[in-house]
């Protein structure tokens, strides 16, 4: 999609076929001869890293589909009949359960990595905004996938996260009684939520088609943020890109094979292996791991509807970046201040998520809306501010430059 | 780098320095010992014997009052588990009465239990079983040892993923059969209640359910509350989680597999990579 494809089909039947489909120069000029920074570091392989989990995620759903029972007397006794008596189903679930949070493992890399090289700048807001609605997609499915086993937290993160939509003025209890379709959450909530479940995936997958498309267009960054000049800077995506994600997935799953044979339970909660029983609320209600930042600033703030706001407003924001962001220079490596206040914000966001797990009393509250305000003021103060006050590093003149270390201003080659 | 990484700490420090405000719980219970567990670790598994002796202490105790409903006798003779023979299964099975139904004249009727039958429910119901009790519902069996958990905390739940620690559950069972001790000074015992260290708020409904020399072992293995405990800590362990000896012996064979083959793809991306990098730096 970059340039004209040098793709020659060989033989009759593929230049017949590229007559009528041209499929195979398309994949070819996408996947092969696409040209990709020389200078990547391994931080970018996590967009690879991305798309294999979306398919583990699909392809042991779609079989965990083929057990599981969507009624509220019979779910939870289906998981565990999938642990039990389905053929390697133990593995498919254990899998599934820690697919999803390696998937946000991955994701939030993704997304910290972007924020630190300034991948979010122009020409990449599209991209950047097609990445925030795949996170927005991603929440909401690992919500309701939570919701399915039907355990104690699953029954109840659901009736906590659907009354969040109470807050809203007037029409609040009337949605919530919608989404729910009925008075509480219950058989209907949890077949509708299996069914958007299994959609979408689906959905993402079709955004992550939009996503690709939109970065074959304009080009990845790189860990100068100075675009390609030459071919001098870029290497073609196979074998260099396809090798170097190739390894970088195996290193992934090293560690996703650890987690689903040694402690497949450690990222759950113990909760989650009790039956939902709405007459029962568990102590303490926590939500996934990886939802924990969103929920602690949802709960620092004392007012129901400002505390939703606040936590919609915390993902929303980070689509205008590109726009909050002031400074010309995009990598974190040429804008020594910006780096500070991002390592801060990452400190912040990994605060913010233990706060979420603890019970919000005594100092945690006061912790939690301290970092809270950080977070806010990073988009909305720092990160517009900065652009107009810092001082930024000289940049290299071209990535090959600085690869080569001819007086390349930042020596460590964009390792972060 | 190592600036940024002073500030960041810094900063979760001060939110942490702010957090020690809080006021311990009041009702926290005590943390369950961490016991010694054949099936802990990567290479872990069941000991079929322990699984045995656990298994005629949850028959001949806890069977009782709690059901056991997502383990069928035929799970006796899988592998991985106390490794009763099928025969030996099928005449435990036989011991139990079932209720099977309806017949010909479309009344339910008691038989022995078959292989495939499921373990029998102590109680009909729940409502009958909180009415027999004093109001309280014994928990199902099947999940307890991965129902049941202690917070270990800030920087324990991080050495734990290290040491591949999963057996929260089986030491908290194990630390409730030994925790039932006279209440302290002070504490208001509610009715029908009795005082266990261990268990959340410390007013359990549960009477201790077993006593040294209660059950008797034919292998020679102690008969006494610490040994019980582990028993059937373990037997519980594996009616959550049957396939963890499978789990363990793949998960072996994949990471030998993902290790091998990880090694080879970092060397293929160093020979493909080497005349983008010669003679650059490295990447």
């Amino acid at each position: 999609m970059s340039g004209h494809s040098t793709y020659q089909p060989q033989g009759a039947f593929m230049k017949w076929m590229e007559r009528r489909l041209p499929i195979a120069s398309l994949v070819h000029s996408s996947f092969i001869a696409y040209p990709t920074p020389r200078n990547l570091n391994y931080w970018w392989t996590f967009g690879g890293i991305l798309t294999f989990m979306l398919t583990v995620q699909i392809v042991t759903g779609i079989v965990l589909a083929m057990h599981y029972t969507p009624n509220v007397n019979l779910a939870f006794d289906s998981v565990e009949g999938i642990m039990r008596d389905v053929n390697y189903g133990w593995l498919l679930r254990y899998i599934h359960a820690n697919g999803a949070s390696f998937f946000f493992v991955a994701v939030y890399i993704h997304m910290a990595r972007g924020m630190y090289y300034g991948s979010y700048k122009e020409p990449r807001e599209v991209l950047w905004i097609l990445g925030v609605i795949l996170f927005l997609l991603m929440v909401a499915t690992g919500f309701m996938g939570y919701v399915l086993p039907w355990g104690q937290m699953s029954f109840w993160a659901a009736t906590v996260i659907t009354n969040l939509f109470s807050a809203i003025p007037v029409a609040g209890h009337g949605i919530v009684t919608w989404l729910w379709g009925g008075f509480a959450v219950g058989n209907p909530t949890l077949n509708r939520f299996y069914s958007l479940h299994y959609l979408l995936p689906f959905v993402i997958a079709g955004v992550v088609v939009l996503h690709i498309w939109a970065l074959h267009m304009v080009g990845q960054n790189n860990p100068t943020g100075v675009e390609p000049k030459d071919e001098k800077d870029t290497v073609a995506f196979t074998p260099y890109a396809t090798v170097k994600d190739a390894f970088f997935i195996g290193v992934f799953c090293i560690v996703f094979a650890y987690f689903i044979f040694y402690i497949p339970n450690y990222l759950g909660h113990s909760d989650n292996y009790i039956p939902a029983n709405p007459s029962q609320t568990p102590t303490h209600i926590v939500p996934e791991w990886y939802y924990l930042p969103f929920y602690a600033i949802l709960r620092a703030i004392p007012s129901k509807l400002l505390g939703v706001t606040a936590l919609g407003a915390s993902i929303v924001v980070l689509a205008f970046m590109p726009w909050l962001d002031t400074s010309r220079v995009r990598s974190a490596n040429y804008r020594p201040l910006y780096r500070q206040f991002l390592f801060i914000f990452f400190a912040a966001v990994i605060g913010l998520g233990y706060l979420g797990s603890q019970e919000p009393v005594g100092g945690y509250v006061l912790a939690a809306r301290l970092l809270t305000a950080y977070y806010f003021a990073f988009f909305f103060i720092i990160l517009p501010l900065l652009g107009l006050f810092e001082t930024t590093k000289p940049l290299p003149n071209s990535i090959s430059e600085s690869v080569l270390g001819k007086g390349a201003p930042a020596g460590n080659g964009g390792r972060a | 780098m190592s600036r940024q990484i002073a500030i960041a700490a810094a900063v979760v420090l001060a939110a942490s320095l702010s957090a020690t405000a809080v006021p311990a719980l009041a009702q926290e219970a005590a943390a369950p010992p961490r016991e010694h567990w054949s099936f802990s670790g990567p290479f872990g598994q069941y000991d079929p014997q322990q699984l045995q002796r656990g298994f005629k202490i949850y028959r001949e105790v806890c069977s009782t009052c709690h059901s056991l409903k997502l383990l069928s006798f035929r799970n006796l003779a899988d592998p991985g588990g106390p490794g009763f023979t099928e025969a030996q299964a099928a005449a435990i099975a036989a011991t139990f009465q079932v209720t099977d139904g309806p017949n010909d004249q479309g009344q339910m009727f008691q038989r022995p239990g078959k292989i495939s039958d499921y373990f029998p429910l102590p109680f009909p119901n729940a409502q009958a079983a909180a009415a027999a009790l004093g109001g309280k519902v014994p928990p199902d069996m099947s999940t307890l040892a991965k129902a049941r958990s202690h917070e270990g905390g800030f920087p324990q739940f991080i050495f734990d993923a290290f040491t591949a620690y999963q057996e929260d559950g089986p030491d908290y069972i194990h630390a409730i059969i030994n925790g039932y001790t006279t209440a302290p000074a002070g504490f208001a015992l509610p009715p029908g209640g009795q005082y266990n260290k261990y268990f959340p708020g410390g007013a359990i409904g549960m009477p201790q359910p077993i006593k040294d020399g209660q059950v008797k072992y034919t292998d020679g293995t102690p008969e006494t509350l610490d040994q019980y405990g582990k028993d059937v800590a373990a037997f519980l362990m594996w009616a959550s989680e049957p396939k963890l000896d499978e789990r363990h012996r793949l998960g072996f064979q994949v990471m030998i597999f993902l290790i091998v083959f990880t090694g080879l793809l970092y060397f293929t991306k160093k020979k493909v990579w080497h005349d983008v990098h010669e003679p650059a730096v490295s990447s």
